[in-house]
C-alpha cells in the first residue's frame, strides 16, 4: 500500500516537474514586457503573464488591448515588444516596420443550436439572415414553428469578432439579441433553450449544443485546423525584428505546453511554432 | 489612589477608542472621496468628446463607433423599478406578519422559522439566486409566455427576491418599536396587533416604508450578477416585459471582460458615474426622508 502511494506520488511529482518546466527559462530574468493589440488574444497574453509573474516577481508583463491595428503600430513604432493581432500582416506593414510575424493560434467559430433542433445545415446567407433579425422563425429554415432566440457574445469578443469578420463577412447582428458573456454561458443558454442559435469557439463544442453545418462544412477542431473550415482566423504575436531576451522567452513559452494549454482553455487550437 | 488610575486606563482606552473611531471614519471618507474622484477624472474624456457616438447617444454599437450608454441607463431604472414593486409590497406584508402574532405577543414556530429565513436570505450570493433562476425561472418564462426567458422580467423577480430581506429588515426596525409603543393601549382598546399595525402604525409610518422602497432600489440598481446573468443584456429600449434590457452594471461588466483603452472603456466611467448619481440621488432621497420623519 505505501508502495502504492509512494509511486503516486512519484508521478504526482514527476508530472508538476514537467509542468514547472517551460516555466524554467525565466529564472534569473528580470525586466518589464509590454504587449498590446487584438483583444481575442487578451485572456492567453493575461494568463501566460500571470504564469510567469508568479513564478518570477521580477518579471512585469503589461497585457493592453485595442485591437489588432493597435498592435501593429505600437510594436512598430516600439512602444510594445509584442504587438498582436488577429490577421496577417500586411506587406505594407512589414516592409515599413520589419516586423516578424508568429501565428500561434487558430481561433475557429462554429454556429450552434440546442441538439433536438431539426435544423442540422444552414447557408452563410440564411446565417447572416437569422442575425441581422431578418428571419424570424425556423419555420423559415426548415424547422418546426417557433421563434428564433438569438445569442450573441458581447462586443470586443475575440469569438464575436471572428464570427462577424468571417460568417457575417463584417456585418454586425441585430442589437436585440441576447449577450452572454463567455462561451460557457453561451453553451448553457443554447442547450436550455430547444429554440436557441448562437455561437462558440470550435474548442468549446460538445454534446450539449449542436454545431451547425454551414455552406456544407462541418465545424470541428479537425477542420479548422486543416482548413477545409473557413469561420476561422490565425492570431498572430508580432515583433520588431527577431525577438530578443524576454520577448523571445515569452513567445517560446506560448508555444510550449503550458501556453498550448492557456490557448486551449481561452476556445483557441494551439498551432506549432514554424 | 486606585481610583484615579482605573479611571485614567479608562479614559486612556477611551482615547485610543476615540482615535480608532476618527481613523476609520476618515478611511471611509477619504475612500469615498477619491472614489467619486477617480470617477469624475475618467468620466471626463466622454464629456468632452464632441459630436454623435458619445456616451449620452442611444445606440451603443462600438463598431461603428457608437457608444451611448443611454439605453442601459433606461434599463438599469426599468430593472431596479420594476424589482421594488413586488419586493416592497411582498416585504410589507411579511414584516406585518411577522410583527402580529396571534398568540399573546408570543411569535410561534412559523414567524421564528421565517424571520431566521429572511435573515439567511441577506447572506445568499446573487449569484446563487442567479445559477437556480437560469436553470428554473428563464426555463419557465420561456414556456409560458414565450421568448427565450432571459429578460427584464426574469431579471426583476430575482430582484425582487434579492431585496425583499431589504425591505424586511428596514421595515421591522422602523415599525417594532412603534407598534410596541402602541400595543398596550391598543390591546385595552379592543384591537389585535395586526389591526394596530395597519390602522395606526402603518399610516404613521410613511418614511420607514418609503425608505424599505428607495434601499430596496438602490441595491436592486447597484446588483451586477443577476441582470447579467438574467437579463438578456441586449443594449436596446426594452418594449416589452420579455424583451432583453442591459443595465449599467451588467455592461460596466461584459466590456471591461475585453476592452482596455479605448472609447468604449472610457464610456464605462461614465456609466460607473451615472450609477454613482442614481444611487447618490437614492440616498439623498432617504436623508430627506428621515428628515421629515
Amino acid at each position: 500500500m505505501n508502495r502504492i502511494l509512494s509511486a503516486f506520488a512519484l508521478v504526482l511529482l514527476g508530472a508538476s516537474l514537467a509542468v514547472a518546466a517551460p516555466l524554467d527559462s525565466f529564472k534569473g530574468q528580470k525586466g518589464t514586457l509590454d504587449i498590446a493589440g487584438g483583444t481575442a488574444h487578451i485572456p492567453v497574453m493575461k494568463k501566460a503573464a500571470q504564469a510567469i509573474m508568479s513564478a518570477n516577481g521580477d518579471i512585469r508583463i503589461t497585457v493592453a488591448g485595442g485591437g489588432s491595428g493597435v498592435g501593429v503600430q505600437k510594436v512598430g513604432e516600439g512602444l510594445v515588444q509584442i504587438g498582436n493581432t488577429g490577421r496577417a500582416l500586411k506587406e505594407s506593414e512589414i516592409a515599413k516596420y520589419g516586423l516578424e510575424t508568429f501565428p500561434f493560434a487558430i481561433d475557429g467559430v462554429a454556429v450552434a443550436v440546442n441538439p433536438a433542433n431539426a435544423v442540422t445545415s444552414l447557408t452563410k446567407a440564411q446565417v447572416k439572415d437569422v442575425f441581422a433579425g431578418k428571419i424570424l422563425n425556423w419555420k423559415e429554415l426548415g424547422g418546426k414553428d417557433a421563434p428564433i432566440s438569438l445569442y450573441v457574445r458581447e462586443d470586443g469578443s475575440g469569438t464575436r469578432e471572428t464570427f462577424e469578420e468571417r460568417a457575417l463577412d463584417k456585418g454586425t447582428s441585430t442589437p436585440s439579441a441576447n449577450v452572454v458573456n463567455s462561451n460557457g454561458a453561451m453553451k448553457t443558454a443554447i442547450a436550455q433553450d430547444p429554440n436557441a442559435i448562437g455561437y462558440v469557439g470550435i474548442g468549446h463544442l460538445d454534446d450539449s449544443i449542436r454545431g451547425v453545418t454551414v455552406d456544407g462544412m462541418v465545424p470541428s477542431q479537425a477542420n479548422a485546423a486543416d482548413g477545409s473550415y473557413t469561420i476561422t482566423r490565425l492570431l498572430y504575436m508580432n515583433t520588431k525584428g527577431k525577438p530578443q531576451g524576454l520577448t523571445a522567452l515569452f513567445i517560446d513559452y506560448i508555444y510550449s505546453e503550458d501556453g498550448k494549454g492557456f490557448i486551449r482553455s481561452s476556445g483557441y487550437i494551439p498551432l506549432d511554432k514554424k | 489612589m486606585r481610583n484615579a488610575t482605573s479611571v485614567r486606563r479608562m479614559s486612556r482606552s477611551g482615547e485610543a477608542g476615540l482615535a480608532m473611531l476618527r481613523l476609520s471614519v476618515v478611511l471611509a471618507m477619504g475612500g469615498m472621496a477619491l472614489l467619486f474622484l477617480m470617477v469624475v477624472a475618467f468620466a471626463l474624456p466622454a464629456f468632452v468628446q464632441n459630436g454623435g457616438g458619445g456616451p449620452f447617444s442611444w445606440s451603443w454599437s462600438p463598431g461603428h463607433g457608437e457608444f451611448g450608454i443611454l439605453p442601459m441607463m433606461v434599463g438599469s431604472v426599468a430593472v431596479g423599478g420594476l424589482a421594488v414593486i413586488p419586493g416592497w409590497v411582498t416585504g410589507v406584508c411579511l414584516c406585518c406578519w411577522l410583527l402580529s402574532p396571534t398568540r399573546a405577543g408570543r411569535p410561534g414556530p412559523w414567524r421564528v422559522l421565517v424571520a431566521g429565513l429572511v435573515r439567511v436570505m441577506t447572506a445568499v450570493p446573487t449569484v446563487v439566486y442567479g445559477f437556480a433562476a437560469v436553470f428554473l425561472l428563464a426555463p419557465s418564462l420561456r414556456m409560458w409566455l414565450g421568448g427565450s426567458g432571459f429578460s427584464w422580467l426574469a431579471a426583476s423577480v430575482m430582484l425582487s427576491v434579492l431585496i425583499l430581506p431589504t425591505v424586511v429588515l428596514v421595515l421591522q426596525a422602523g415599525l417594532a418599536p412603534r407598534l410596541e409603543a402602541l400595543s398596550l393601549s391598543g390591546v385595552a382598546l379592543g384591537m389585535n396587533r395586526l389591526e394596530l399595525l395597519w390602522h395606526l402604525v402603518l399610516p404613521a409610518s410613511r418614511a420607514t416604508l418609503l425608505s424599505a422602497a428607495v434601499l430596496g432600489f438602490g441595491r436592486a440598481v447597484g446588483d451586477t450578477m443577476l441582470p447579467l446573468m438574467l437579463a438578456g443584456n441586449a443594449p436596446v429600449m426594452p418594449d416589452s416585459l420579455l424583451s432583453g434590457v442591459r443595465t449599467l452594471t451588467a455592461h460596466m461588466a461584459l466590456v471591461t471582460s475585453n476592452e482596455v483603452g479605448g472609447q468604449a472603456y472610457d464610456s464605462l466611467f461614465m456609466a460607473g458615474l451615472l450609477l454613482l448619481v442614481i444611487n447618490g440621488t437614492v440616498s439623498l432621497v432617504i436623508r430627506h426622508m428621515g428628515g421629515r420623519a
